[in-house]
């Protein structure tokens, strides 16, 4: 069912800026076209190519910020994390915590 | 005009003319207003829900620019417990991510209810640990308040379902109040625990599945979370669309809980400090999807305009009009998810 749902009206998370506006949702409470609209404009795109996997594959790739087939190389997990939370000028929890047990 | 195909509310297919549809839709909306005192449909959404339901083709969809995101309850439980793939929770949370298209996903324990997770804390937090060092996407740790588990003999309360046909009100009050009290105790530790491995957000799930007692412990844990914590993203879902008055008299900032509607549930929500509501609308499986669809839409409709907070929407089994039945038909569903989101206005499932 989850699928279906994907299919009928999902973004569709790192396959495109699903996982970025969700993240403004979650950390500010935006609602969905506030939130798209934050996001578009940080990566300097129309708030409609957030949900086109051709644009945001691009997008994804030039900014390193994680992508559905990691090819070897790419930043992955923690490390996409820590470019996404710059590009969107926003805190994330598991960063802050990673860098400071890392040391960085 | 010919019949269209469509569902019953537990899921089997039915044949409908037209004009039994418009007449469904017409009741739906109508039932939906009825209950939570607000406007029904206008002509012109139910002329679209009708064009929704008649659509041709198995899966519909919402139009280019419209997609919403996407949360779960107890998502990390699905593929792991639910369909029993011997597979980590961490390890959902990638195939979440990379394969089926989440934007997010929360992770809970098996039992998920924060009562039994607080004893495991520790271990629940490594899945955390984990899950964040590898995934991309928003983690959140979801459970219920579930505020039975803390009544006799397996909790410190008496049992307020034993105490009432009793007759024993005030004893059954009592208990309720300080049932919350222990909830609250354990969402807040739990919460702590999540914050510290790195969770994006706490997910309190199913609020009000023993009445306006477990909503109350909701709210009340969600101000102090965001009190300690104010960058854990804090969901909110809901059991029911209607809070069941198991206390009658609980109030919180001076309004009643007992009997609200989404409408008002989320306002509620927002004061606590909830970033993202959980709206919940029941499946009558013994009516139609179109009747069903346009009571679900109506109540979504109220929420979303009353809300300053992004809405989402919950369409699993006998919830949002999805039919009740383990494996849902995806003419149904996705008929469903384009009304949430194209009328309804949701901003998010």
């Amino acid at each position: 069912m989850e699928v279906t749902h994907e299919v009928a009206v999902g973004m569709g998370g790192i396959r495109t800026a699903g996982d970025l506006v969700l993240r403004m949702q979650l950390a500010k409470g935006m609602k969905i076209n506030e939130a798209k609209k934050y996001v578009a404009e940080k990566l300097g795109v129309s708030p409609i190519d957030l949900s086109d996997c051709y644009v945001m594959k691009e997008i994804r790739e030039d900014l390193n910020i994680g992508r559905t087939i990691p090819v070897t190389g790419i930043a992955r997990g923690m490390e996409a994390k820590i470019r996404i939370a710059k590009v969107l000028g926003i805190k994330i929890n598991s960063v802050e915590r990673f860098m400071a047990k890392s040391g960085i | 005009m010919g019949e269209f195909f469509t569902r019953m509310g537990d899921g089997s297919g039915i044949y409908m003319s037209a004009e039994d549809i418009r007449w469904d839709l017409e009741e739906g909306t109508r039932d939906a207003a009825d209950r939570g005192k607000i406007p029904e449909l206008t002509k012109e959404e139910l002329d679209q829900l009708f064009e929704i339901i008649t659509m041709p083709g198995n899966v519909v969809g919402v139009e280019r620019g419209n997609e919403v995101v996407t949360t779960s309850d107890s998502g990390g439980c699905k593929i792991t417990y639910h369909a029993n793939i011997a597979i980590d929770r961490s390890t959902a949370v990638l195939i979440h991510e990379k394969v089926l298209g989440a934007d997010s996903l929360d992770i809970g324990h098996i039992d998920y209810s924060y009562k039994a997770v607080k004893p495991v804390m520790h271990n629940e937090a490594a899945v955390m640990e984990l899950a964040q060092l590898n995934s991309v996407m928003p983690v959140l740790y979801g459970s219920m308040p579930n505020l039975g588990l803390y009544t006799k003999p397996d909790g410190p309360v008496e049992n307020w379902a034993e105490l009432l046909p009793q007759g024993k009100i005030a004893e059954a009050r009592a208990a309720q109040e300080e049932a919350v009290e222990h909830a609250v105790r354990d969402i807040v530790f739990v919460a702590g625990g999540m914050y510290e491995a790195g969770a994006d957000g706490i997910n309190l799930d199913t609020c009000g599945a023993s009445g306006d007692a477990d909503v109350l412990a909701a709210l009340k844990a969600i101000e102090i979370i965001k009190q300690k914590y104010p960058d854990l993203g804090v969901e909110m879902g809901m059991a029911g669309e209607f809070v069941l008055g198991m206390h009658g008299q609980l109030e919180y900032h001076g309004v009643r809980l007992a009997g609200l509607y989404p409408h008002k549930q989320v306002k509620l929500a927002e004061k606590a400090g909830a970033n993202i509501f959980g709206l919940v609308v029941n499946t009558n499986s013994n009516m139609s999807f179109p009747w069903n669809i346009a009571r679900t839409v109506t109540f979504v409709k109220a929420c979303t305009e009353a809300a300053n907070i992004p809405v989402h929407v919950n369409v699993g089994m006998g919830v949002g009009a999805i039919p009740m039945t383990e494996v849902p038909p995806v003419d149904a569903v996705s008929r469903a998810d384009k009304a949430i989101v194209e009328i309804g206005k949701a901003d998010g499932l």
